[in-house]
């Protein structure tokens, strides 16, 4: 065949095409559980930071992570509307539960109202991580959140005491902020603040607020968090944030149950 | 070095200082603006660049007498973008958190200038082994780049190098109050523009002519 002939052209990027994707898809499919434990294992390890369990900076092992996972904390499936843990739902494994992706579809959630926090769909269901003390009664409550920052959408964990108002931890484990300005909602002496911290007011309103400067400690200021300098935005989105996962729309009704009287939580 | 005659250590060593892709060549400064806030990032950034670039120069050049000039390009590509998707599984089982962090900087090794340069200015018309070692030594040249920038701009942006505190920022509670331009893209300009005149200076050949 004449090398620059149609044929010879066809032929060759054929057998290039499948050489290539031979190469892509072998390493794919033999990384892909990796990965798939990359993820859960990050997953886990948020959780645990965010509840204290595990401390800032520390690198536990992937076996550590597990056996801390497995003796303090329980999962369960919370019903976003009622408020209520649902325990028929079947959602598959609960830690691999991908609620971004299932709320896009059209069993998986509704729309969102209007919202700051720019939320564009409710997913049906959530997995709520209790944190349990020395004799297995609920000390936290770990829940997921989102909300738009200054680039994106910041995804993260809030860790709540058992009266449902006292933030135990806010971290963020996936956002597109500045780094050094927004993205500083990493910063572990930030994330410091938060802790004692309350979210809702005397009224029942969700009162908590990232303000501009510094906020004081948490006696002389309950409701409001030191400002992240030259991210007023991002700041803004943390806000909007709490604003609208724990208002009526979302949490709301959760929280009434968790810490009503004669709850079945 | 008895592996590496006159010719083959000309290929390696060349593009570092003498024939630098980034500050003679000015290619690839889009991954160098956008990956340089951080020593670590930058690092594994610099392995996976110079992984792709001696992977795909050494598979063009094995097969460079059968492509057909007509497609010659969009072969090296298609080479090239099959390197860099493998190069970003294999981070994400890895290296998981640095990959998070390097998001879609990796996948654009698919675009960056110097690999496609490699393939088509350099693997299309030698042997598979000086290709190679051609495309690892422009690897390193833009690693050299990428490293010296990533330490500036890791040090006065944030005062840190490879993450361990150097100088203590004024947020927590030290002295240093870190210099915003450091992390923002333009600051990478600047420092990438110093450094090609520091090595010009050094080098006055690769002045360009005036007019």
């Amino acid at each position: 065949m004449q090398k620059n002939s149609i044929q010879y052209i066809v032929v060759f990027a054929t057998i290039v095409c499948v050489a290539c994707s031979a190469l892509v898809s072998v390493t794919a499919v033999s990384l892909k559980d990796r990965q798939d434990a990359n993820l859960l294992l990050d997953k886990q390890k948020k959780v645990l930071s965010v509840a204290g369990l595990i401390g800032e900076g520390s690198s536990p092992t992937a076996e550590e992570v597990e056996a801390i996972f497995s003796e303090n904390i329980d999962m369960q499936v919370i019903d976003v509307k009622n408020g209520t843990v649902a325990e028929g739902a079947d959602i598959g494994n609960l830690l691999a539960y991908d609620q971004q992706a299932v709320s896009k579809t059209t069993d998986g959630g509704y729309d969102a109202p209007k919202n700051k926090a720019k939320v564009a769909r409710i997913p049906n269901y959530v997995v709520m991580y209790t944190i349990k003390d020395g004799e297995g009664n609920p000390a936290q409550y770990v829940l997921p959140v989102e909300g738009m920052g200054l680039w994106g959408t910041m995804y993260g964990f809030l860790a709540l005491d058992t009266d449902g108002n006292t933030i135990k931890g806010l971290t963020f484990y996936k956002h597109k902020e500045t780094p050094g300005l927004g993205a500083e909602v990493d910063n572990p002496s930030w994330k410091a603040k938060w802790p004692g911290r309350l979210v809702y007011g005397e009224s029942g309103s969700v009162d908590i607020k990232v303000i501009k400067g510094a906020a004081g400690s948490v006696e002389e200021a309950p409701y409001n968090v030191d400002g992240l300098s030259g991210a007023t935005l991002t700041s803004n989105g943390v806000t909007n944030l709490f604003e609208f996962w724990m208002g009526e729309e979302v949490f709301g009704p959760l929280i009434a149950n968790l810490t009503g009287e004669g709850s079945n939580a | 070095m008895a592996v590496l005659g006159k010719e083959e250590r000309k290929v390696l060593f060349d593009p570092l200082f003498n024939n630098n892709p980034i500050a003679l060549q000015v290619l690839g400064i889009c991954s160098a603006l956008a990956v340089t806030t951080q020593m670590d990032k930058s690092f594994i950034m610099c392995i996976a660049l110079t992984a792709v670039c001696g992977l795909s120069s050494l598979s063009v050049s094995i097969i460079r007498n059968y492509i057909p000039s007509s497609i010659r390009i969009i072969v090296q590509m298609c080479i090239i973008a099959s390197f860099v998707i493998v190069a970003d599984q294999v981070l994400q089982a890895f290296a998981f958190e640095i990959s998070k962090s390097l998001s879609v900087f990796v996948g654009l090794i698919i675009t960056n200038c110097i690999v496609m340069g490699r393939a088509e200015g350099y693997a299309m018309q030698n042997p598979p082994w000086a290709s190679f070692l051609d495309g690892i030594g422009n690897g390193l040249g833009y690693s050299i780049i990428l490293m010296g920038t990533a330490l500036v701009r890791e040090l006065f942006g944030a005062g840190k190098i490879f993450g361990h505190v150097i100088f203590k920022t004024v947020n927590e509670g030290g002295w240093y109050n870190p210099n915003g331009l450091m992390l923002l893209a333009p600051g990478a300009f600047f420092i990438i523009g110093f450094m090609i005149w520091g090595i010009r200076t050094f080098k006055p050949d690769q002045v360009e002519m005036e007019g």
